[in-house]
């Protein structure tokens, strides 16, 4: 991940896709626990979305690092970063921009896979205006390329679990003649 | 089953610990119709009122046991 400017201002808003209700952490783990009692020809969907999710949860964790990591006491204060650091010194956390740490709560599983699926698709379009809202709030080239090709990745996982919800729809078991 | 319904069985290994039972999940009309057409058929209003909805094409059926068998 390059990142071209120390920007613990930008830091403070990005932690939103690392420890948010619509972030990476909790897509992979709403996906990756879905995928144990959804039909058979959905599960290796759910388990590569899910696994994706994680390596875009090392990228945003990445580009907080690398925006807060040679800041200084005073300009974390100034970017409204006081109370992490005070919590959690240099150290990411799992919370949203907002400071609330992450709950379980963000992660859904309702027992029906036409349910979930709706879910994970109303998940990936947050995401991506999280994204966007992401990408508006800075003027650093690198980053916004970085934010550009994972908000990418929302617009084709949205199109997969669509895909899914088609396959539920149409599955009829075949009937096995011997 | 009901056309609704739709059944699945997933792998089951030799070693695991129950017997194997059938999977199943429903989906509702909502999910064909987009936009509602004009002049679809109707149930009786009185019908209608208990059911829920006044075009037996929206209606979704859900009965005890329909994943059968009663209590899971």
């Amino acid at each position: 991940m390059k990142v071209s400017k120390c920007d613990p201002r930008l830091a403070k808003s990005l932690i939103e896709q690392y420890g948010g209700a619509d972030g990476e952490l909790a897509a992979a783990l709403r996906y990756l626990n879905q995928r144990f009692t959804i039909p058979d020809k959905i599960i290796g969907l759910l388990t590569d979305i899910g696994t994706e999710e994680f390596a875009h949860l090392e990228m945003i964790a990445t580009m907080v690092y690398k925006l807060t990591k040679d800041a200084t006491v005073e300009q974390m204060e100034v970017a409204g970063l006081g109370g992490h650091l005070a919590d959690h010194g240099f150290d990411l956390y799992y919370h949203n921009a907002a400071g609330n740490p992450f709950t379980v709560t963000y992660v859904t599983a309702k027992g029906d896979p036409i349910a979930n699926l709706y879910e994970d698709i109303a998940a990936e379009e947050k995401a991506r205006a999280t994204y966007q809202w992401l990408i508006d709030m800075t003027d650093d080239v690198d980053i916004q390329d970085g934010l550009r090709f994972l908000r990418e990745r929302e617009v084709i996982h949205a199109i997969r679990f669509r895909e899914a919800v088609e396959l539920l729809k149409g599955f009829q078991e075949e009937k096995k003649v011997f | 089953m009901d056309s609704q319904w739709r059944t699945y069985t997933p792998y089951s290994s030799p070693l695991d610990p129950c017997p194997p039972r059938p999977k199943a999940y429903i989906v509702p009309p909502n999910q064909y119709v987009v936009f509602q057409p004009r002049g679809l058929r109707q149930f009786a209003p009185r019908e209608a009122l208990k059911r829920g909805t006044l075009w037996p094409e929206l209606y979704s059926p859900y009965e005890y046991g329909g994943r059968g068998g009663g209590r899971r």
